[in-house]
């Protein structure tokens, strides 16, 4: 009987030294997040008006994902390095995995060590709102990059005029394919915000081709062995395929080595968004036509600007307010509180080979 | 075939004692660490997996073992977005989900104890076929429309506690209670423990092995049913990979917390600690920066540790044996 | 094969009651043996009819290839896999050993340009059979449960994985295109791909049938206790069929590598789940005692087959896991079907012939 007691009191006494200490310590949380922001006011020793010593979180949708470290990190020039030329605490956090739940906790860890501002590639549109909306509460300027979530940031920093982005990926692909024949689009993950939007304006864009038809809209999840597939499929199921848009960095690899032997190359055109390094290789043997993307470290660099700005108080999210990122030159914000970093840039054979990411 | 070490050389001692180890190294290096706050974000990443783990203690004490739990999740999660988009009320929607959970572990349960077939592959099966069933409800859209009211439940602290207490963490006090109480104090839990240790024995000593174990797989399948139901509101968003890949963590922490995979050892108390190891290590990793990364890495050192150390159980009964041989009691 | 019923090359010269009656025995075993491979094969022909009669294409020689290709990978997976099954444990750190091999072996290219390219599979290899000494040592010596020893290196492998990696990648430009190539060449229409794993599959299976330290497996998974008692060196085999399992799954990493051209730190998530699930579809016990490598090809080509032909037909690919779960369940159940009515049927014959 007595060994059971000692049992119970085992059981209720972690439990309970957890209540105490959140009991005791209930009071820390204000003070931690009353202590950012009188960090936050208390240096503001000016750089051009701009705020400095404010604890800055980068959070890309994922660790381990090339495009974000180059978007991100102080080698790359991205937003980090701005961050540091700033005189800001910049730290680049996130889960492992793309999904929400997997970037919550770093998004609630940030918050818990004080940030004062969030950057953020939203693996949701909604998921993360929550959590963004509690931090915003909190008076931490949160700003979007790369993906948005429209209904909790204050500013969402786009790569490309998304209508830019989808109708140039169209008159790239009617160039190729003379435009006449069927396309298909191979996409990342079914409910992909940018993804979903891009492909919204491509179909716009294919009216003006009358002879262009889109016969299919596949979903390779961001995951070569699913990209690889949901590709073959396609080649299967419609022979006459003449283009394949792919407007996803593992897609279009993924389509990319699947197109790369004598049946296909050069039969079925194949463009989209892609990092140099990537597609080198099939470019330069002709499996890929001059394809998209934008500098991601100058869009990391620019969000970096951007967050400052607001959380400086320089500027807010409203429609005309302006503001300079640093080598980058000035921008407005526009509508939808977004800012633009600018038009998509064509990578092809001639200029492929000055890049390195 | 409870285990009759003392106190000092149980695995839940040792595991109470890194516990504390973590708390203080995590303190030590975090000014955050122990704050309320933290207590709190700490409930709800990991509210349903601790949910989930509690039944799972119990099946693999049995001698079992339930690797669909985290489809059960998703596909309960999908379910909802499903139904709420055509309209459904929400008390009619929690009804069809409990019911759909509890359908979901009776045919695990059916497969493992009428047709005699191994749980480990019989629930890697279902796993595959719950997830299948996820992906076919809501196909590749997202439902991210659901009332404040109750995605409040998922990101709110219940009231009175000074903001560190999540609904979820206290839908796992109540159910460890629960468990605990079962399982430690009542014939049907000496059942379960006597059927892990030995199932022939256990039938022949009038234990309805196939009712109970049946029993535990749907009691499994409503709880990961109602952890979906956590883990949507708690994203506000119904899509057809919540959850995937959550088995293995919910496996994982059961094992750390000193439940043995062959059965009939264990405990809740294990699993609580198991969950505050877990839980508690991923959590100090984040927030010094130690490189989040690593937390693999940390997780199955833990785990290997976890069984090591009772492998070395012999070593231990001997000294203990020792000991009482020294004091003349036995 | 089931290691009880070898008899009849394990005992000759008995009396011709008993053999008639153990050969008896030990064929119709055999036959339930062949039946379930038979199985596969039906089913796997009766989809490829169905499907090539709704879409003629699905049989066009390139989506042949792919599938094969496709199925590789998995194939040789699934042959370790089934050695460690068979003798009662199971290995679920494949995907993240083959995540660790596909990167670290193809990265090697980047740093040396012209290195020959079996180098660069006996890298992976290499790999693989560390990460598998590391299983076998923990399984056989450490004495602990397969189930969590590999659920633990499956965690810091990948966690390990993520670490180097870091948010690199290798990009195809940097492997030379005799290695991208592997896959793709192929003679008759056929790739050499798919014929050299066919081979190494035909390796194992001869390995696990006329070999004794290979039926030795059988029996370790049949029932451990007597396999110790018979003088079977269990900790030897065991530690060498987690050996294998390893250093295949760090072959297919160097495949996989060639195969996609692109690599960062989630090449192989969750690859353990399907290839348990095809080990048995094909017929492997997950108790262990029975099963071959051939089915558990097999059921990889039949999974392979099921995905292909969803994305060929254009049927959403969201049908895809249900499939296959139904399919794992459906295929257990009749095994075990088959396992009662055998085990009746044997106890019927020799009760006759007793």
């Amino acid at each position: 009987m007595a060994k059971r007691r000692a049992r119970w009191l085992a059981l209720a006494l972690p439990l309970a030294a957890s209540v105490a200490l959140a009991a005791c310590s209930s009071g820390s949380s204000s003070s931690s997040s009353s202590s950012a922001s009188s960090s936050a006011s208390a240096s503001s020793s000016s750089s051009g008006g701009l705020k400095t010593g404010l604890k800055v979180f980068v959070i890309p949708k994922n660790l381990g994902n090339s495009y974000f470290t180059t978007a991100d990190s102080v080698n790359s020039g991205g937003a980090l390095a701005a961050l540091n030329a700033l005189g800001e605490t910049g730290t680049e956090t996130s889960g492992t995995a793309d999904t929400p739940s997997s970037q919550i906790p770093a998004i609630q860890a940030a918050i818990s060590k004080g940030a004062n501002a969030l950057i953020i590639s939203a693996t949701d549109p909604t998921a993360l709102c929550p959590t963004l909306n509690a931090a915003m509460k909190r008076g931490i300027t949160v700003v979007t990059y790369d993906s948005d979530a429209p209904t909790c940031r204050s500013l969402f920093i786009n790569q490309a005029s998304s209508q830019a982005l989808g109708a140039s990926e169209v008159d790239i692909m009617a160039k190729d394919i003379h435009d006449t024949g069927q396309i298909a689009i191979v996409s990342a993950s079914a409910d992909d915000t940018n993804q979903n939007t891009w492909i919204g304006y491509m179909k716009q864009e294919l009216k003006k081709y009358p002879k262009m038809t889109l016969v299919s809209t596949v979903y390779g999840n961001d995951d070569t062995a699913t990209s690889t597939q949901v590709t073959q499929g396609l080649l299967e199921q419609y022979p006459n395929l003449k283009g394949i848009i792919s407007p996803t960095t593992v897609g279009i690899a993924a389509a990319a080595a699947v197109l790369d032997t004598p049946k296909y190359r050069g039969k079925v055109a194949l463009t989209g968004l892609g990092t140099p390094d990537e597609m080198k290789k099939y470019v330069a043997d002709g499996t890929a036509g001059p394809f998209e993307l934008w500098d991601p470290a100058n869009l990391g660099y620019l969000a970096a600007y951007a967050a400052v700005e607001l959380a400086s108080g320089k500027i807010t999210n409203a429609a005309g307010q302006s503001f300079t990122a640093g080598k980058l030159g000035s921008f407005t914000v526009g509508a939808d509180a977004t800012v633009l970093l600018g038009p998509p840039f064509v990578f092809d054979s001639s200029n492929i080979n000055q890049f390195n990411f | 075939m409870r285990d009759r070490m003392p106190w000092a050389f149980r695995w839940e001692t040792a595991l109470a004692l890194i516990v504390v180890l973590i708390g203080v190294i995590g303190a030590a290096a975090s000014p955050d660490f122990l704050t309320a706050n933290n207590m709190f974000n700490l409930g709800l990443s990991n509210g349903e997996i601790a949910i989930m783990a509690l039944p799972m203690t119990l099946i693999i004490i049995s001698g079992e073992i339930d690797l669909s739990v985290s489809s059960i999740l998703g596909m309960s999660s999908c379910l909802l977005g499903y139904l709420w988009e055509r309209h459904w009320a929400m008390p009619l929607i929690f009804l069809v989900i409990a019911l759909v959970g509890l359908a979901a572990g009776a045919v695990n349960g059916l497969l493992v104890t009428r047709l005699g077939l191994p749980s480990l592959a019989v629930t890697i099966g279902t796993l595959t076929l719950y997830a299948g069933i996820a992906d076919i409800l809501l196909g590749p859209t997202t439902v991210a429309n659901f009332p404040a009211a109750y995605t409040n439940l998922g990101v709110n602290a219940v009231p009175g506690t000074g903001n560190a207490i999540t609904y979820s963490t206290l839908i796992f006090v109540v159910l460890a209670v629960i468990f605990g109480v079962v399982l430690h104090a009542t014939p049907a839990g000496r059942s379960i423990f006597a059927m892990g240790a030995s199932p022939e024995a256990a039938l022949y000593a009038g234990i309805r092995v196939k009712r109970i174990k049946t029993i535990l797989f749907m009691v499994s399948g409503l709880v990961c049913a109602f952890a979906g139901v956590l883990y949507t509101f708690r994203l506000s968003t119904a899509v057809a990979n919540n959850g995937v890949g959550l088995e293995l963590d919910v496996i994982a922490i059961v094992l750390v917390g000193g439940i043995s995979i062959f059965g009939g050892k264990g405990s809740v108390l294990g699993t609580v600690l198991g969950v505050l190891a877990f839980a508690g290590i991923q959590n100090a990793l984040l927030l010094t920066n130690f490189n989040q990364e690593a937390s693999g890495v940390v997780a199955g050192g833990l785990l290997l540790v976890s069984v090591f150390l009772p492998n070395t159980r012999p070593l231990w009964r001997g000294i203990a044996a020792r000991g009482a041989a020294v004091r003349g009691t036995s | 094969m089931r290691a009880t019923l070898t008899s009849r090359r394990e005992h000759p010269g008995r009396g011709p009651g008993d053999s008639a009656g153990r050969s008896g025995g030990a064929a119709l075993a055999e036959r339930v043996f062949r039946i379930r491979e038979t199985g596969i094969i039906v089913v796997l022909a009766v989809f490829i009819a169905v499907t090539a009669g709704v879409q003629h294409r699905f049989l066009s020689t390139s989506n042949i290839q792919f599938v094969l290709i496709n199925t590789t990978i998995f194939a040789l997976l699934a042959l370790g896999e089934t050695m460690v099954v068979v003798s009662r444990n199971v290995d679920l750190s494949v995907g993240s050993v083959l995540g660790m091999s596909a990167y670290l072996s193809a990265s090697l290219f980047g740093g040396h340009a012209g290195l020959p390219i079996p180098v660069v599979f006996l890298a992976g290899l290499g790999i693989g059979l560390g990460w598998g000494i590391v299983n076998g040592l923990l399984v056989s010596a450490g004495r602990v449960p397969s189930l969590v020893v590999t659920l633990a290196t499956l965690y810091i492998v990948r966690g390990i994985d993520i670490l180097i990696v870091g948010g690199g990648m290798v990009t195809a430009n940097t492997l030379p295109g005799a290695f991208t190539d592997i896959p793709k060449d192929t003679v008759l229409g056929i790739p050499y791909l798919a014929i050299a794993v066919a081979l190494a599959v035909a390796v194992g299976a001869y390995y696990l049938r006329s070999f004794r330290s290979g039926r030795e497996l059988y029996a370790i998974g049949s029932n451990p206790g007597a396999a110790v008692l018979a003088g079977i060196p269990v900790g030897r085999r065991v530690f060498t069929a987690f050996a294998i399992s390893g250093a295949l799954a760090g072959v297919a990493g160097v495949l996989w590598a060639a195969q996609y051209g692109t690599v960062d730190s989630t090449a192989g998530t969750s690859y353990e789940l399907t290839v348990i699930t095809a080990v048995v579809v094909g017929g492997v016990a997950i108790f262990g005692g029975s099963g071959s490598v051939v089915g558990a090809a097999l059921g990889a080509l039949l999974l392979s087959t099921i995905n292909s032909a969803l994305y060929v037909l254009g049927i959403s690919s969201f049908w895809d896991q249900a499939i296959a779960g139904f399919l794992l369940i459906f295929a257990i159940s009749i095994d075990r079907v088959i396992q009662v009515r055998l085990t009746a049927a044997l106890r019927r014959r020799s009760a006759r012939n007793a």
